[in-house]
Formats: C-alpha cells, structure tokens, sequence
C-alpha cells in the first residue's frame, strides 16, 4: 500500500480513536468497492460526518482526503455538504483545497447551503496576496448557482483592473464561466473583455481571448486596436494561448485582408467594380485602390501576422505547430505555404494520436498542392508496426502524392503492402493501386496486370478487394478487356466474398456480348446456387439475367424466368421488388406499358465509370486543424473562416494612437489602488498619487505603466516588502 | 442551458479492462454512460491501437489517447482543435509519469488526492491554466516516502505553503529561489536512427532524429547559451519554450534561461541531404514449406560502419505470422523467447562482437492445414552506441552569464536505433 495509505490510517486513529477499526479497513479511497459490499454507505458517510466535525485538522484532512476519492470514483457524496462546507474557511490550506474541489462538484446540486460559503470568498478577494485573489475568483466563478450572479459580476470586473496579471487572467477564465451561467450578461461581461483586450501582460492574452471566442467571437471590431499587440506579444504567450490566439487570428485576417492568392488581372476587375458603389471612399482609400490595380501588395500587417507565427512552427506543442501550419494554409500565399510541411512531417515521429490527426490534414492539403510534400514522400512510407489507422492515413497521403516521376517507386513500395499480414490495409493498398491506375494513365495497363495477378492470391480478402477494383477499372477503360473478364468468371466458382461475387456478375452481365459462350453459362451455375446467395449477389444475378434476356433470349430464356421465379418468393422485400420490376420491364406482355419496347437502352445504357476519388477530397471546406475537420462534419460552435473581401475593410482601424493606448493603460491600473491599503508596500500617499496620475496625462503616467507593466518585476516588489 | 462551453468537459481515466477508474469534471456532471459510446468504439477496433482518438456521439465528442495501458478520455461539447487536447493530456500523462515515477492505474488510485489537486491546478474551466512541471511542483508537492510520514506525524500537507512565483513571471517555467551547493549543467545528445531496410540490404527510408535532454541544477537565475560545432546539420528544430527563437535564427546559438531539472531542450532532424549510415546489417533467410507445415528461420546480425564503436543493447522483435505455432531456434549469442499467442520473437542478442557474428537459427513450426503465410515478418531491431552522435552533431561550448559561481558542464551522446525495421 502506498505512502498515502499509511498516512490516512494513522491519521484516522489518532484524531478518533474509536473510528480506528471503522477508517482502517478502507485505508485508502483507492479500494472503496471492496469494502462497500461489507458496509452500507450512509454508516461510512457517519463517521465522515464525525471526523469533519473533529477539532483536529488532521481528521478533517482525513476525512476530506476520503470524500475526493469517493467524488473521483464517480460516487455521491451530496449528502455530506453541510459538514464539508463548514470547512470552508479553514485556515489549512490543503483542506481548504479539497473543499473548494467538493464545492465546485456540488454546489449546483445544493444551492441554498452553497450560499454559506460565498462571503468566505468574497473576503479572499480581498486578500493581499494575489495567489488567494485569484483561487477565491476561480471557485466563486465555478460554483454554478444563479443567484451570485451579480456578485460574480463584480468580483469579475474588480479583478479585470487588478494589478496583478495573474489575477487578470483569472478573470478572463471567470468571464467564461459566468456567461455560461447566464448568458443575460453578455453585454457587460464584453465591456469586460474589450478592457481586458488592452492588457499588455503575456499572460492574460491567452485567456482573454478564450473568452473573447466563447462571449462574442463575431465582435471582429473589439480586436483592430488589439490586432499588432497581439502580434507582437505572441511568441511569448503560453502554448495553449498561442493556439487559442492563431486561430482567433485566423478568422480576423479573413476578414480583413485581400487574398493574396488572387491573380492580377482578377484584381483589377475587382478593383474597378470595387470603386463604382463605393460611396465613402476618402482619400487614402482611393489611392490604395490605385494601387491594388497595379499589382498586388500585402497589407503590412498581414504580412506582420505571418511573420510572426512563423518561429512557432518550432515549438514543441504539436497544437501550437499545426495552429501555425492551418494559419499559412488559410492566410499565406501560394508560394509561402511550403515552409509548413517540415514541421508538420516532424510531428510524424509522435504519439498515435498526435499522427492520426497530422496525417488526416496532410491528407487533405496534399490533394490541392501535391508540391507542398513530394520532397517528404518517403517519410509517409508505412512499417509494418504503424496501428492499421495510421497506414491507411499514409497510404491515403502516398496516392494523393503519385505522379508519374514517382509512380514506379510508389507501385514498387505497395507491393509490399499488399503482401502484409494486416489484411485490412493490404485490402486498403489495392484501392489505393486503383486510383493511381485511373489518375496516371501510363502505368494503368501495369496496375491491371498487377491487380490481375492479385487475382490468384490465397488470401480471400485481397482477391476479392481486387476485383471490386478492377471491375471499376475496366469501366473506365472499356477496350479489349474480355481475356480479364473470362479469368474471373472461372474465379466465380472460388470466391465467397459477396461484394466480389457481385462485381464479377455485373461485369459479365455490362459486357455480356464480349463473352457470348461464358455468361450463359455463369447463369446457369448461378441459377443453382441462388437461394444460398448473399443479398448483393441475389441482386446481381437477377441483373444478370435480365441482361441476358434481353441480348441472348434463346439461350437464357427459361433459366431467367427461373431465377426470376426464385426471386418473386425470396424473404427480403427489396429482392422481391427487383424481380417483379424486371419482369414488367422485360418479358412483354399485354399490361406492360411503353417502357418495355426500351428495356434493352435501360439495362444496357452506356454508364459513367466509377471515381476513385479520396476520401479527403471534400474536406477542405473546413478550417484544418478543427475538429470538424477531423469528423468530416460541422461539429457544434464551428465558425466558419469567411472569404477573402473583395476589397480590404479600411487599415486604419488598426492604427493605434501612442498617447491614447497609454492613457487606456493607466485608466487599468489606476482602480486596483482602492484594495491596495492592505498591502504595506503601497503607502496611502503613493496611492493618492497613483490615482492623480491616472487622470493626470503624459510623463507621470507612463512611468506608471512602464513600473507596473513587467508582472514580474511588481510581483517581486510584493514579495520583498511582504 | 440552451448553449455550449468549449474545451475539456470531463477526464474520464479506463483500465484495459474497461473500469472507469477516475473521473473529474471541470464543468456540470457528464454521466458515466458517455463511455459507453468509447467502449463500443474500442470493441469495434478490436486492438488498443486502433480505437480512433476521436468519436463523436450525438452530443458529446471524445478525444481520447492511450498512455500506459490506460485510456484518458475526455469530454468535449464544441468545437476545439483536436490536437490542442490530445496534446494536453498528454501532458497530464507526463505529469502522473513525472510525479509518482509511474503513470500506472494502481499509482493514480493510491495517489487519487493529488491527481484530483494536480487535475485541478491544470485545467480552469476546461482551459489548461498551469502545466509546467516546476510550477506544479511548487503548488503541490510531489509525493515521498518521507514526505507522507513527516507529514502524518506533524500534520502537515502536501500542498505548498509558499505561493509560486514563476506562474506570475515572465520566465514561466523556472521556479525562484533555487539553490544547489553543486552547481550542475548536464546535456544528453540522443540521436535515434529511423530505417526502413528493403529484402536485398538495401535502404528505402532512413533519417536521424535527435533530441537533447538536460539536466541543469544551478542557482539563481543563469542565462545560459549552448553553441555547436556544426549547427548547419539541424536541418528542423523545435525548441523549449524557454529557447530564444531570435538569437537561433539570426546566430545558431541556443540562448536559454533553463527550467529547474530535467527538461527536453530541443529535439531535431538532421537534414536528408547527409547519407544516413547504418550501424548493423543483418543477413535473414527466412521461409515457408508449402507441404510440411513447417519453416526455416536464420538471422545474423553484424556491425557496419559504426566508427570503432561497439554496438550493444542489441534486441530483434518479429511479429511472426498467425499460422506460426511455436519455434525451435538456437542462439549462438543472447537469448530468445517465442510468445505462442501474441505471436513474437524476441531475441536479446546483446553486444555485437565483429569476430563472432550473432545468429539465430532452427525450425518453425506452422499450424498444419494452415496455408503457407504469404509474407515474411518484418523485423525490428534496436540497438545502442555509447559515445557517438552518429550525425557527427558536436556540441562546442556552453557559456553561464547572471551568475557567479562556476558550474559543472558535461556532454554526453549516445546512438539509438528509433523505428528501424528490416522486412525480409
């Protein structure tokens, strides 16, 4: 037993000796189910009770410690609220922990007793030190009962202008947390973020704009004069901000910049279209369309979004590289996307899961810009260890990158595969040699004789895979393929894979005048075994023979009418429906309508081949890197990433007045002054001045700014004089 | 409520055996039954491996990755990228692996308060808020034999007393106030040599990718910079946060104010122009009797141009194919194990002596009736050579600034096989 263990034992005896028989044998939460079975729930929640009422901190530990695990487990222990919320305002800092862990679980299930503990947190926000500030915020904003609200609200806005960073990046969190409660807020929780929005602290820029995406993701407006600063401060985010801020980012540019994708001629007839309704064009405004009818330049600070993201693709969060690499994607031009590819074939060399979701995006990009990672082709090559998900991914990104320079050393790497043990991929390998037959026309006639070959393999699956994809093959080279068609005809009597067993029934029915002696013959061994068939090949063989009728009726006529007959009284619907269908259509008789007379242009019309397209090929309408990429459907909450404007919205907004940021700046720091008198480093005539600066312009005010602005070094300040 | 919250629901932790053995949530309850949904996919997928670390259920999604013979599943309601989770819990996995020496299902449970301390410290709202190792080790303490006995005798706690500092600062991921009498500074180069070697010796696929794990114990607040000999053979780096991407760009140099312990600084490929040489060769007969029901296996391993180093930690796995009952092989060197129901070959050859040449040699014994496999086993090998950076990366200096004191430097490289893999 664990270190732990021991400690709760002890403990236990020592606080309530006559509870030591009772709190030994659970010794830890980690063995709950065992000794449930022995003692009812409500008679250990007894002595929880007890304990938690001891005068002994070390009891009530004990007792806490206990409640976790049960809450860890997944068991209730409602019941318990009114002893653990006493707890509350314990001076031990870890029971006060593991109550705030109880409250937050519970709180909403017990909302009356929940109110107890509120002024406890109300007076920690209070609290001189800014570790106590912040945990009081974070678990007054997680305790879900609606009638705080307000009191949250204000604790909110008390801490978006303290000084401490730490406690500001707490309130950006809390923003989220009170606008799930009750999203009437809205309104006022936004003023909040446009506040906190200004903050230059690095870590509080991260979080703000978690909320910002959460509260008001369509308020584009609240970011123009944070649209640099955010820029600039970046690389010095931490990694889950980084992410969150890139694919705010993201969806900004979109929104605001021109594509830089666009050829010239396309933009000039943009451009003047643009200037006929424009009906406010100031001075500026012309001339940049001047401009863009020349040549196309990129906004500058489109240019400052990409260089600046650019550095994280070397970071060692795979989330913030793939951010990074679906922001050149969206954003970059054409010709700047590449410098994404090493990093993203990097992450190849982590975890599965990292992989799955790399190469599931390396799928889609290598469908529209194959160049981007042709020079990484054998970096995607599959061992025979990869889980079946990642080699078919591979797989998938192998055939997306096939051209005719590559394809010879590709076929050579996918005999291999074939041959793999993993009989799921080797069936996938065979698809993939089909669309690369289809897509590269020279080495179509090498595939087919390959996949042909494939035909004598012991392995059911894989002759099956292969003729479901010659049979596609053939379709769409319909020439001299009838030595193919024979050859899979004697397959029929080997093959048990229905799906195969009914590509080859099509194949002979679609070409059935190429094989006159044979397909008579197919029928009529079919007609044999049509009872004992598969669905799929039930339908097939009806297919089959209506063919027949129709070219051959001399020969096939009664065994026809024979399956036809088999099929009237088959048990599934759908073949009895097919079977009466046929027989209006083919055999003419006095009910039978006009159809009749075309029967033969119906079954055996010219029909388009087949597509071997990627699965990935529709993908690339949502934003990568997203879940619903991922899913391949809308997940909820996905925004979409607007088309480029035909003309960029005025960069002017953007432009950020030095005097006016400053001012903005010190307005922030000027409140967090009133709660300052508890500490001792802030004597009250410092803070009268700080305050007079905060109205006052200029000199002393940036000065202010420039105390408070490293959180660090204001911190330390706290700290020494503490 | 009529609307969603992003980012992690709830963490739900199953064993192999499909106990949900954990459970915490950031937000309102998720009900255990969400699993259910997990556990259908995991049977659908037959192996661990290939249960899809995402699933989407009609209102919730799961993203899960598989650690340690356990799954961490977490629950999400909207749209977040994937791998923004998938990385964090990851980085909850490490956190287990970093503080119990283990990240195993009887570690978590015997340590259920500090996981749910930990889960609570790294997650506010579903948004991951501390996740550096020294900043968690400074907001609890990580648990000891000693600790949990001092602590029941004096009644206090593993959580710490004093606040952190680094969350607050600028230099997220260094605590303050460290101090250390012997001043140290350790780098390992790791370089790992990924092949794939085709049926007749020759290679389709190889590369080099190599890491460089510290182990710094220095007081104070020491800058430090890293150069290297040849700096050009980095062809892709990713850098610690802690790294200044500036100073790499602009003079290769790595200018870094280290976390306190053990960190990854960088890791890194070395760029493809550079011929990847490789160490070992192996000469392989293996093959099938169509009739017999039965086979012939023999395996040599021998050194190739690895510089006058030896070659040691030599182990082969092969996934032998399903028909394989059981082998009778002899070792001239090390020993073998045949696993009848995973179906493999493990043979821990050692250290290659180029003198007398491993191998491995006998009879494979196919169930009869069973067709003749259709493919030879790949086979894995791995391998280790002490004292070389088989890229020829050199590290030049390492220079302390900040500080006064005169720390201790080493440099230690070592070659390892990654995924390289022989398919005969």
């Amino acid at each position: 037993m664990s270190g732990n263990g021991l400690t709760y034992s002890e403990q236990g005896g020592e606080a309530a000796p006559e509870l030591a028989q009772e709190a030994a044998p659970t010794v830890t939460p980690s063995t709950p189910a065992a000794f449930g079975l022995f003692s009812s729930d409500t008679k250990k929640n007894e002595d929880l009770k007890q304990m938690l009422e001891s005068s002994k901190d070390s009891a009530k530990l004990d007792a806490m410690k206990r409640i976790v695990g049960m809450i860890a487990k997944g068991k209730n222990a409602s019941e318990l609220f009114p002893a653990v919320v006493k707890n509350v305002a314990s001076k031990n800092i870890e029971i006060k922990k593991l109550v705030y862990v109880y409250l937050m679980r519970y709180a909403e299930e017990q909302q009356d007793l929940a109110l107890l503990s509120i002024s406890t947190f109300q007076r920690a926000l209070k609290d001189p030190n800014q570790l106590i500030r912040a945990s009081a915020l974070r678990v007054l904003s997680s305790i879900r009962v609606p009638i705080i609200v307000p009191i949250m609200m204000l604790a909110i806005k008390e801490a978006s202008s303290d000084l401490s960073p730490y406690v500001r990046k707490n309130a950006a969190h809390a923003i989220q947390k009170l606008y799930s409660l009750d999203p009437d807020q809205k309104e006022m929780l936004i003023e909040v973020i446009e506040k906190l929005l200004k903050d230059r602290s690095t870590l509080v820029a991260g979080s703000v704009v978690m909320a910002f995406e959460e509260v008001c993701p369509d308020r584009i407006d609240l970011i123009h004069k944070n649209y640099r600063k955010l820029c600039n401060l970046l690389v010095d985010v931490e990694e889950w901000g980084q992410v969150v801020i890139i694919h705010m980012l993201t969806r900004y540019a979109r929104t605001q910049f021109v594509s830089p994708w666009k050829s010239r001629r396309f933009l000039e007839d943009n451009a003047l279209k643009h200037e006929n309704n424009f009906y406010e064009s100031d001075e500026e405004q012309k001339e940049k369309d001047q401009k863009l009818k020349t040549t196309y330049t990129m906004d500058p600070d489109h240019r400052l979004l990409l260089r600046n993201t650019k550095p994280l693709l070397q970071s060692r969060n795979a989330a913030v590289v793939m951010a990074v690499a679906q922001l050149y994607w969206h954003l970059a031009p054409k010709s700047e996307a590449g410098i994404v590819s090493k990093s993203l074939v990097r992450l190849l060399r982590s975890n599965r899961e990292v992989q799955y979701i790399v190469l599931q995006n390396i799928a889609t990009m290598s469908i529209q810009r194959k160049g981007m990672f042709e020079p990484y082709l054998k970096s995607f090559y599959v061992r025979s260890t990869d889980p079946t998900m990642i080699k078919t991914l591979k797989l998938e990104i192998l055939t997306n990158l096939a051209n005719e320079a590559n394809i010879s050393t590709l076929l050579r790497e996918f005999q291999t595969y074939v041959k793999s043990q993993d009989k799921q991929f080797a069936a996938a390998t065979i698809q993939a040699i089909g669309r690369c037959a289809t897509n590269i026309t020279e080495v179509t006639d090498t595939c087919l004789n390959g996949l042909v070959c494939l035909l004598s393999n012991r392995d059911e699956i894989v002759v099956a895979e292969s003729v479901v994809v010659i049979k596609k093959l053939l379709q769409t080279q319909p020439a001299h393929h009838g030595e193919i068609i024979k050859h899979m005809a004697k397959l029929l009597d080997n093959i048990t894979v229905p799906v195969a067993r009914a590509s080859i029934l099509w194949l002979i029915g679609e070409y059935c005048e190429r094989v006159p002696k044979i397909a008579p013959d197919v029928l009529r061994k079919t007609a044999k075994s049509f009872t004992n068939e598969d669905d799929l090949v039930k339908l097939q063989i009806l297919n089959l023979g209506a063919k027949l009728y129709l070219t051959n009726s001399k020969q096939t006529k009664l065994l026809t009418q024979y399956v036809l007959n088999l099929g009237k009284y088959d048990q599934s619907y759908d073949i009895r429906d097919r079977t009466r269908f046929i027989r209006q259509l083919i055999v003419p008789n006095e009910k039978s309508g006009a159809l009749s007379k075309y029967a033969k242009k119906i079954f055996l019309a010219q029909k388009p081949a087949p597509l071997l397209e990627s699965p990935f090929k529709d993908r690339d309408h949502f934003q990568l890197g997203t879940l619903s990429h991922t899913l391949n459907s809308r997940a909820t909450g996905y925004l979409e990433l607007s088309d480029w404007p035909e003309v960029a919205p005025d960069p002017s907004v953007r432009n950020v007045d030095v005097a006016e940021s400053a001012k903005e700046w010190t307005g922030i720091l000027g409140k967090p002054k009133k709660e300052k008198p508890t500490e001792k480093f802030y004597s009250e005539s410092e803070e009268e001045e700080d305050e007079s600066a905060s109205t006052s312009s200029s000199g002393k005010c940036l000065e202010s700014t420039a105390f408070s602005l490293p959180g660090k070094l204001c911190l330390q300040n706290c700290l020494v004089h503490k | 409520m009529c609307f969603q919250q992003k980012m992690i629901h709830s963490l739900f932790l199953i064993n192999c055996s499909g106990d949900i053995f954990l459970e915490k949530h950031w937000k309102s309850v998720v009900s255990q039954s969400v699993c259910d949904y997990f556990f259908e996919a995991q049977e659908k997928a037959i192996d661990v491996e290939n249960v899809p670390p995402v699933i989407s259920t009609p209102h919730h999604y799961l993203i899960s990755i598989y650690r340690d013979k356990i799954f961490f599943v977490s629950v999400i309601q909207t749209e977040v990228p994937p791998l923004f989770v998938i990385e964090f819990l990851h980085r909850v996995a490490d956190t287990f692996q970093d503080y119990f020496g283990e990240c195993s299902e009887t570690a978590i449970k015997d340590n259920v308060v500090i996981v749910y301390e930990l889960l609570e410290e790294m997650l506010d709202n579903g948004f991951p808020l501390a996740t550096e190792s020294n900043i968690l080790k400074e907001l609890i303490k990580p648990p000891t034999i000693l600790r949990s006995v001092v602590n029941s005798i004096t009644g206090s706690s593993n959580v710490g007393d004093t606040l952190p500092t680094g969350q607050l600062s600028n230099i997220p991921w260094r605590r303050a106030g460290v101090k250390y009498t012997n001043n140290e500074a350790y780098f390992d180069v790791i370089e790992e040599i990924d092949a794939i070697i085709d049926k007749s010796g020759s290679t389709v696929f190889a590369e080099i990718q190599g890491v460089i794990d510290s182990c710094i114990k220095l007081s104070g607040m020491p800058d430090l910079s890293l150069s290297f000999m040849n700096p050009r053979l980095l062809d892709d780096v990713s850098f610690h946060p802690c790294i200044r991407f500036k100073r790499w760009e602009s003079e290769r140099v790595l200018s870094f104010i280290p976390p306190d312990g053990n960190f990854r600084l960088i890791s890194y490929r070395v760029s493809s122009q550079n011929l990847v040489a490789i160490p070992v060769y192996v000469k392989h007969m293996i093959s099938f009797k169509e009739n017999t029901s039965s086979g012939r296996f023999d395996v040599t391993i021998g050194p190739k141009q690895n510089m006058g180093k030896t070659v040691e930690g030599v182990v082969m796995t092969v996934h032998m194919p399903k028909a394989v009952l059981n082998m009778n092989l002899t070792a001239t060197q090390g020993s073998y194990t045949f696993d009848p129901v995973t179906k493999v070959l493990t043979w821990d050859v050692g250290k290659i002596t180029p003198q007398k040449l491993p191998n491995l040699k006998g009879i494979v014994n196919l169930q009869s009736g069973a067709p003749k496999p259709e493919e030879n086993p790949s086979l894995n090998i791995q391998f280790k050579i002490q004292q070389l950076a088989i890229s020829g990366l050199k590290v030049n200096r390492l220079d302390m600034y900040g500080e006064k004191y005169k720390p201790f430097k080493g440099v230690k490289y070592i070659t390892k096989a990654g995924k390289f893999q022989v398919r005969t």
